[in-house]
């Protein structure tokens, strides 16, 4: 950068923060009229059945029941409620509601109702007579079953994924590089091991939520909490099998969703019950709901095989996932990729071959969807923990091999699409960590006085910045009086900061204030195309979008300020308050341009861009956890978690800090406490917070995050991404300090503190 | 059944049923800033403050509120707006939804014990669940409002 940064990489307030902080209204619930029908799903109890007969007559006649539905009222297209760009690789599985049911919280009817309670009432009188059919339970067990989830012949896969509903399979594919048999032949080492992860949720604190009415166009306006407003009006469209011109989507704030909002979990049925009804409705999921069918990570059993020199050389890793993907193919075939691409390629500096190969099956749980991570957690997991373990195996510090195998700048990664890894500072990110961490001092394994075990464990790990060639990111802005500027967008802030920090950029390129930039969106008419908040994509590929609008805006600015001065535009510059004459004869202010842009003038003073990137630059970073084990209770306490990012340049390093932590925290949780059990009939066990136990402030140690910037050439003044990467290291780095306290080394998650007692007693001799 | 309720100080009259959990009066007479995150009495978002205590408003019967003080976020506006700028100022808010219940815990925190250490914080406010901001943040933010009030400088 040729000149310092004005707004870009200042901490600034979040725009919306205070309001926030104070509680005003914001959120689907407090901006919605209240008096709107409330819809309500009745749910499956079996994990497999088929509707033999279903009966609402007396459910109707509830006092204020406005209308029930079935399998039999609904449009016989099927569709997918993921997230995707158009043809979506995801497979078209679903009706709004089916005959077939395929998990225990299906959809078996909706209810319309003026009031909960009648909607409540009218539940329990809808009778329903199920088939009960055998269910797939096991998703080891899934492929080729004789138990079908998804037989019908009107299920689709619009993609080349490998998908074959015939054999419960949602994806399937290997790709490869080098000849890994020959390569794993020939090392000094090779073991393999295999990890288990669990369907963990997101566990937002704002539930799925969405309200819908007929607007003065008779067009359906849709008030959801969602990450893709774009995305959900295709895929409503699809769903009640509508012109897309007949769907309106915004969303207000959004409480949170960490991709779980990335699915259009809620939308689909307030919105075809106010389609059919001319009604306003609304339907918020309880917690409940919102646990037993969301959208939360892919169950998934990662095996890995490596392949190492005596002197700590990785030469080559073959892994394989196997990817549980529920009842529906939500995100089923991309999220699977991850746990390779994004994992491997962390060791390109020496590998000489890699095996990626995954299947994705169908199963009878709940569907799957997009959370944080995106199948990177969990193969980064299990790749990282054989990674320690190959360290413990050759008496290596686990650093030092990591530093002898990382990927570096520059260099080009075949596990990784090909593509370069043209900002890494994953080297000094790992040295800075071990040193702000202490990690010469933690490593080694202490005893407290009072019988505790203290030690240390490290992981580094990878994400994305987009989905390379496929994701839009788009900026409209404009000038107004007084010279403010609207920055319209179709990304979703839903917490994160986007709209600060896009305000940040816009301020940086109009060399203004971040309070002279008013931020909108995301509305699927008035935002300029986005593909929506998700796979890390908002900072790298939309914040590239607002320079190349700015960057426009200022030649438009000039091309009015040219005519008010009677000189070509070549001649002007423009500095932020005022556009003048090069050589200072004359000069007018940003004021009198945009007043002038409203009396007699013919160039708009608004510049829309689009932005796609045929790269996808790695976020890299490594985080150190110090744990004490109580090996009498086999409670775990993560004393220390030192991380350090490299996201590029840091575009408002509190938001990014709090980014990292609140990332870390959640990492934590889906090692330590968070738990998804089914029953042998398919109900899940911890279908309530009491059950489902996310960290509590009690449970998140110190944490200490540092940035260790790179500079990516094809980003933003030199932004990646931050988002999701962040919660990618706490599993493995846990799990190996773990190994360290106890010499078990724990392949499944979450671990338990009853597990670690039981092991410890075991250990001791059975005591 | 009817009754009345002195809320954020002004004298309220609602007709309620006996299973009319406080949370939806509040809702209904149009306080936005209570919000519910669980329906079990485990996350702290319907926090408010009932007689001067906080309680979790999804777990308390309208009808127990009855002749009582009852605050929200609404009410306490001024109070809350001491400190939540130190809380923006961390970016510890991030989505926001969890944010009424922390703050009218907060507050009750900071009535009941004016110079809290960062661990007394954590207890306090250990029932207020935040999926987004790891928590660290949000202590950071009281302690920077409350070493602010200490050197003088509000």
């Amino acid at each position: 950068m040729n000149r310092e940064l004005k707004s870009v990489g200042k901490g600034v307030r979040k725009k919306d923060a205070m309001q926030l902080l104070l509680g005003k209204p914001a959120y689907v619930q407090d901006v919605t009229p209240a008096d709107c029908l409330v819809v309500r799903v009745l749910r499956s109890p079996h994990a497999h059945a088929v509707i033999e007969s279903i009966s609402c007559d007396i459910a109707r006649k509830v006092p204020g029941v406005t209308a029930i539905y079935t399998w039999e009222d609904v449009p016989q297209k099927r569709f997918t409620m993921a997230g995707q760009t158009y043809p979506e690789p995801s497979p078209y599985d679903r009706l709004i509601l089916d005959r077939r049911v395929r998990f225990a919280g299906d959809a078996v009817a909706i209810v319309a109702a003026e009031t909960e309670e009648a909607a409540e009432k009218a539940l329990r009188l809808i009778k329903v007579t199920y088939d009960v059919q055998p269910a797939v339970l096991d998703f080891h067990n899934a492929l080729d079953n004789p138990v079908l989830v998804h037989p019908e012949d009107s299920w689709k896969a619009l993609c080349d994924v490998g998908a074959d509903n015939r054999r419960n399979l949602c994806a399937q594919g290997t790709e490869s590089d080098g000849d890994v048999d020959a390569v794993m032949a020939d090392c000094d080492i090779c073991f393999t091991r295999t990890f288990h992860t669990r369907a963990v949720h997101q566990a937002m604190m704002e539930t799925f939520r969405t309200y819908t009415e007929i607007d003065h166009y008779g067009r359906l306006h849709v008030v959801s909490s969602t990450q893709i407003v774009f995305h959900a009006r295709r895929i409503l469209a699809h769903a009640l099998d509508i012109p897309k011109s007949k769907i309106h989507v915004e969303k207000p704030r959004i409480g949170g969703g960490f991709g779980a909002k990335q699915t259009l979990v809620a939308e689909i049925y307030p919105a075809f019950v106010t389609w059919k009804t001319g009604r306003a409705a609304r339907m918020i999921y309880s917690r409940k709901e919102c646990q037993t069918a969301g959208s939360p990570r892919h169950e998934m059993e990662v095996t890995v095989k490596i392949g190492a020199d005596k002197s700590g050389k990785i030469r080559a890793l073959d892994v394989h996932t196997l990817s549980n993907t529920g009842a529906y193919g939500e995100h089923g075939p991309t999220t699977v990729g991850l746990s390779g691409h994004k994992s491997i390629p962390l060791y390109t500096g020496s590998l000489e071959a890699f095996r990626f190969g995954y299947d994705v099956v169908y199963t009878n749980v709940q569907s799957a969807g997009a959370y944080r991570g995106y199948g990177a957690t969990q193969g980064i997991y299990a790749v990282e923990s054989v990674v320690n373990e190959l360290a413990g195996m050759l008496d290596m510090d686990p650093v030092q091999i990591r530093l002898q195998n990382m990927v570096r700048e520059g260099q080009i990664m075949p596990a990784y699409y090909n593509e370069p890894a043209s900002a890494c500072a994953l080297d000094r990110c790992m040295l800075r960590c071990a040193e702000a961490f202490g990690w010469a001092e933690k490593y080694p394994v202490r005893r407290t006085p009072d019988g505790k075990i203290r030690s240390a464990g490290v992981a580094m790990a990878m994400q994305g910045s987009g989905i390379s060639g496929v994701d839009v990111g788009s900026a409209a802005v404009k000038l107004n009086d007084d010279g403010f500027y609207v920055l319209r967008i179709g990304a979703a802030d839903m917490g994160t900061g986007c709209d600060t920090i896009l305000a940040q950029m816009t301020a940086e390129c109009m060399d203004c204030s971040v309070d002279d930039v008013i931020v909108f969106g995301a509305d699927s008419d008035a935002s300029p195309y986005d593909s929506g908040s998700y796979a890390s994509s908002t900072t790298y590929v939309t914040g590239r979008a607002v320079e190349k609008a700015c960057l426009e805006l200022k030649e438009k600015i000039c091309t009015v300020a040219a005519e008010m001065l009677d000189c070509p535009a070549a001649e002007l510059v423009f500095d932020g308050r005022e556009v003048r004459r090069a050589d200072n004869t004359a000069s007018v202010s940003l004021e009198d341009i945009a007043t002038k842009s409203m009396c007699g003038n013919t160039v708009a003073l608004e510049a829309v861009s689009s932005h796609s990137s045929p790269t996808s630059p790695p976020p890299f970073m490594v985080g150190m956890a110090e744990i004490e084990l109580d090996p009498e209770t086999g409670t775990v306490e993560v004393l220390d978690y030192t991380a350090v990012v490299d996201c590029g340049t840091v575009v408002n390093p509190n938001l990014a800090k709090i980014q990292t932590e609140g990332g870390l925290v959640q990492g934590i949780g889906m090692t330590l406490t968070e738990n998804i059990q089914y029953h042998e009939n398919g109900h899940m066990t911890e279908n309530s917070f009491l059950q489902y136990k996310i960290p509590t402030r009690l449970e998140t140690g110190r944490l200490h995050v540092e940035f260790m910037p790179s500079y990516e050439e094809s980003g933003p003044f030199g932004a990646k991404s931050i988002g999701e990467i962040v919660i990618n290291t706490p599993a493995p780095a846990i799990v190996h300090a773990l190994y360290r306290a106890t010499g078990n080394w724990y392949r499944e998650l979450p671990i338990l503190p009853e597990r670690l007692a039981l092991d410890l007693a075991e250990k001791d001799g059975g005591r | 059944m009817e009754i009345t309720i002195l809320l954020n100080g002004k004298k309220r009259t609602a007709e309620v049923r006996a299973d009319t959990v406080l949370f939806d009066l509040l809702r209904d007479l149009g306080c936005a800033s209570v919000k519910c995150g669980c329906e079990t009495s485990a996350c702290g978002l319907c926090t408010v403050l009932l007689d001067d205590k906080p309680v979790l408003s999804c777990s308390v019967l309208a009808v127990r509120a009855d002749g009582r003080k009852v605050d929200t976020l609404e009410g306490l506006q001024d109070e809350a707006s001491a400190f939540v700028g130190f809380i923006a100022d961390q970016g510890a808010e991030q989505c926001g939804f969890c944010n009424p219940g922390f703050v009218m815990n907060t507050i009750a925190l900071l009535r009941e014990n004016p110079d809290p250490t960062d661990d007394e914080i954590r207890q306090y406010l250990a029932g207020n669940l935040c999926r987004c901001s790891g928590y660290e943040g949000q202590t950071r933010g009281i302690r920077a409002f409350l070493n602010a009030k200490k050197e003088g400088r509000l």
